[in-house]
């Protein structure tokens, strides 16, 4: 399948589902409704589905159920040789157990271990998987909640935490994911708990083929934006991806909730044009990155590209130079880092792309609930420019943004570049960068590209560097959790302070944000951030290398 | 009794937790094993294995190594030598050409897979960047000011015997001594490109090692390239392998395991 034919397919198949799917999260989360199942979830959790809360009292909520997380993942990591379906497996060592806990907790998925060779069956499913889906929910309720902060009128709360987890759990990504599980099981992708199974090859080797429950853990990994592989070659093994029929639904899943994301945001706060500008975004910025990657890997520049005849290595067959691309500006836009190819063999700038997509903030269009939440805060800041610009005033959805909103964008906006430039330099200052595998400055592409992964959540990698060690995962696991929980505090704290606001009437002075104008500066709002901020670094690196 | 508020935010979250864990960590993956179970799933389900006379002999989707066996069709490199439990690619960079004695460079490695795939198909296995004793072409070129000036000194840096180039702008080529970092001592590290076709006889996929490790496919180009000699192998006709090729294709990637045992049947 061609790159060209598998991008067309995506966006007739994403329009095609936007609206339905969107209208479905909406009635989900404005729901004033119990099932029968979530009284008893929250009859067994103590909590009241009626009681509204405060932006700090859900900011805790949050913080509470992902430090309980990454404690009980912690823990089944650490004793998975003592309970069931360990396969033999040891205890996954301290600090690999640390950086994992924290990795799938923060919906990174960032991997300092090799699944086949470190975790059993109920370590995956019991452990990892679970994570997949709950830290999906967190990002997509910390987006709904600030999507009520701008509906909100004279209100001091923004729902209920308990509430909006257990109803997108069970009621949006559940479902999809029995079907999508059912879909991969029929198209080959391996469902069961054996420890393997060990054939004789035909020229009379032993090869040991691996089982696992993989196809339900593999439908999350890819609609909860997670992208941790039950292998690890993750979604370029056979058994995770078995055909370029898989790739496509796993790129439509990965995909789905982001874009349809915008479409809650029209229907919550009335006004479904502005959806679309946010998608327009998005799409405008992803069209872009997933042209340029198919186009600098199929050109194939580069010493090794050219001796091979194409930018082959690191790539399966089946899925080939555009369809690897392709998957690889798709995982990256979205803080997914599910890969079907290994980027660190890419050519020089297309081994950027995925980089700079990163870089971008994850926006375009990010991960589930986080895309929304950080372009909303980028829409912010370019509501505030174009406000010192012209001298209008600077609103948005008749929201005044104030010196406390635009602070609270402008450190939001900060934290990911400052963790990913002071690890980085980190990472050199005390020597290990010395783990990296490739020498000159694809070596510093390779520490670069995973501080930046971390810091952003995606968890995908240049995947030569060697990062089991002490200091990698500690450092890596700092970088994932403060970049996860900082921004998402900063921003229930804006979504707390927008509900607050009686919204001001629309004047002459308004700048409107629903029309081809405003999606043009927010997209270059974007990008001029992003190059001022890390072109230096990227001048270093890819720039260097592939210009050299 | 009351329960201070942060104590009671953390019991609510372990007990969401359990409760959640429960649903999505237990009923939901048993579920789809049971599902994997049911007569027509069940193949899939169990890895989709692929027997000769009852008894398994690999995985339909699972590549493995045909051990240099003429009368088979090879499978692609691998960065793991077809092992499910170390899966993985090399991860080696665009721009690595420089051997050093830990390991081959990835062009090295290109250029010698090349050249002893051409060997055994009978085919020209030049390629771009390589020298014709099959290692990166590649040399160290000092300048007189650093990166700038006359050329003052040049060396092979992949060849301790017989450089590939005599000369280069007119400075006789030395070969490398064994372990010298000349990129370490102010050398510009220089591919040559040298004549070979643009699209070598030999293709792409058939001097990259894959992204898993476990590529079960390979391009029809060389499928095609590796059918003469199969056929000669075996004593059958080529348009026979040729039919078993197409059989076996599927989006213009051949099945190398299916195909194999497609010729032993047929033997």
């Amino acid at each position: 399948m061609s790159g060209w034919f598998l991008t067309l397919s995506l966006v007739v198949a994403l329009a095609a589902v936007h609206r339905p799917f969107g209208d479905h999260m909406y009635r989900v989360v404005v729901d004033k409704r119990h099932t029968m199942v979530e009284r008893g979830i929250y009859r067994a959790v103590g909590v009241d589905p009626a009681a509204e809360q405060t932006w700090g009292v859900y900011a805790r909520s949050v913080l509470a159920f992902s430090a309980v997380s990454i404690l009980f993942l912690y823990l089944l990591l650490r004793l998975q040789d003592r309970l069931w379906l360990s396969l033999g497996m040891d205890p996954v060592k301290d600090h690999v157990a640390w950086n994992t806990a924290v990795s799938f907790v923060t919906n990174t998925n960032w991997q300092a271990y090799a699944g086949e060779s470190t975790m059993g069956h109920l370590a995956q499913m019991s452990g990892l998987a679970v994570q997949n889906f709950v830290s999906a929910a967190v990002g997509i309720a910390v987006a709904v909640a600030l999507l009520r902060g701008f509906a909100a009128r004279k209100a001091s709360t923004l729902g209920n935490f308990w509430v909006d987890l257990t109803r997108i759990t069970l009621r949006i990504l559940l479902p999809i994911c029995v079907l999508a599980t059912l879909i991969l099981m029929i198209s080959g992708t391996v469902q069961n708990l054996s420890g393997g199974t060990d054939v004789t090859t035909l020229t009379g080797a032993t090869q040991h083929l691996t089982g696992g429950p993989v196809a339900s853990q593999e439908a999350i990994k890819e609609l909860g934006t997670n992208g941790g592989g039950f292998y690890n070659a993750n979604s370029a093994h056979p058994f995770e991806n078995p055909s370029v029929w898989t790739n496509w639904l796993q790129l439509f899943l990965i995909l789905l909730i982001p874009f349809s994301l915008p479409r809650v945001f029209g229907r919550m706060i009335g006004q479904n044009r502005q959806g679309y500008a946010i998608v327009a975004v998005m799409a405008v910025l992803a069209i872009a990155s997933i042209a340029l990657t198919v186009g600098f890997e199929t050109h194939g520049a580069g010493t090794v590209p050219q001796a091979a005849g194409a930018a082959m290595e690191g790539k399966e067959a089946r899925f080939g130079v555009s369809g690897s691309a392709v998957y690889a500006a798709v995982t990256t836009l979205t803080s997914t880092g599910a890969v079907n190819s290994f980027h660190d063999s890419y050519t020089s700038l297309g081994g950027m792309m995925p980089m700079i997509d990163m870089m971008l903030g994850e926006v375009a269009p990010g991960g589930t609930g986080s895309g929304l939440y950080g372009l909303l805060v980028l829409a912010l800041i370019t509501v505030f420019v174009a406000g010192l610009m012209v001298g209008r005033t600077p609103e948005y959805l008749g929201k005044k943004i104030g010196a406390r909103e635009i602070k609270l964008a402008s450190l939001y906006f900060l934290v990911t570049p400052a963790l990913v430039l002071i690890g980085t330099a980190a990472a050199f200052a005390t020597g290990n960068n010395a783990t990296a595998l490739n020498t000159g400055p694809h070596g510093l592409s390779e520490v670069l590209y995973a501080f930046t992964s971390a810091a952003n959540n995606n968890g995908s990698a240049f995947a030569g560097i060697t990062v089991s060690t002490g200091w990698w995962d500690t450092a890596t696991g700092l970088a994932m959790l403060l970049g996860r929980f900082v921004p998402l505090i900063l921003v229930l704290a804006l979504a707390g302070s927008l509900a607050r606001q009686q919204p001001v009437p629309e004047s002459e002075g308004t700048l409107p944000t629903h029309q081809p104008l405003f999606v043009g500066m927010v997209v270059g709002v974007t990008v001029v951030l992003v190059a001022l901020t890390f072109l230096p670094a990227l001048a270093l690196g890819p720039l260097a290398e592939g210009l050299s | 009794m009351r329960l201070p508020a942060w104590l009671a935010h953390h019991l609510a979250a372990l007990r969401a937790l359990l409760v959640l864990t429960v649903i999505l960590g237990l009923a939901y993956p048993l579920l789809f094993v049971g599902a994997g179970k049911i007569p027509g799933l069940s193949a899939k389900a169990g890895g989709s294995l692929v027997t000769v006379g009852g008894k398994a002999v690999g995985s339909s989707l699972i590549g493995q190594s045909f051990g240099d066996d003429p009368r088979y069709f090879q499978s692609r490199p691998s960065a793991g030598a077809y092992d499910p439990t170390a899966t993985g690619a090399s991860n080696l960079g665009p721009e690595d050409v420089v051997d050093t004695p830990d390991r081959q460079s990835l062009l090295t490695q290109v250029c010698a897979r090349g050249l002893a795939i051409g060997k055994r198909e009978g085919v020209d296995g030049s390629r771009p960047f390589c020298t014709a004793d099959g290692v990166g072409a590649v040399l160290a070129v000092f300048h007189r000011d650093g990166f700038t000036g006359p050329v003052t000194r040049v060396v092979s840096v992949n060849q301790t015997g017989a450089p590939f180039l005599t000369t280069y702008q007119g400075v006789t080529v030395e070969p490398a001594e064994a372990g010298e970092d000349y990129r370490a001592l102010g050398a510009v590290i220089t591919p040559i490109r040298g004549n070979a076709p643009d699209h070598p006889v030999v293709p792409a996929d058939a001097v990259t090692a894959s992204a898993s490790g476990l590529d079960p496919g390979i391009s029809s180009a060389y499928a095609d390239l590796q059918a003469p000699r199969v056929a000669r192998e075996r004593g059958v006709t080529l348009d026979r392998v040729h039919q078993l090729i197409g059989r076996n294709t599927e989006g213009g990637v051949v099945n190398v395991l299916k195909l194999n045992v497609a010729l032993d049947g047929g033997n």
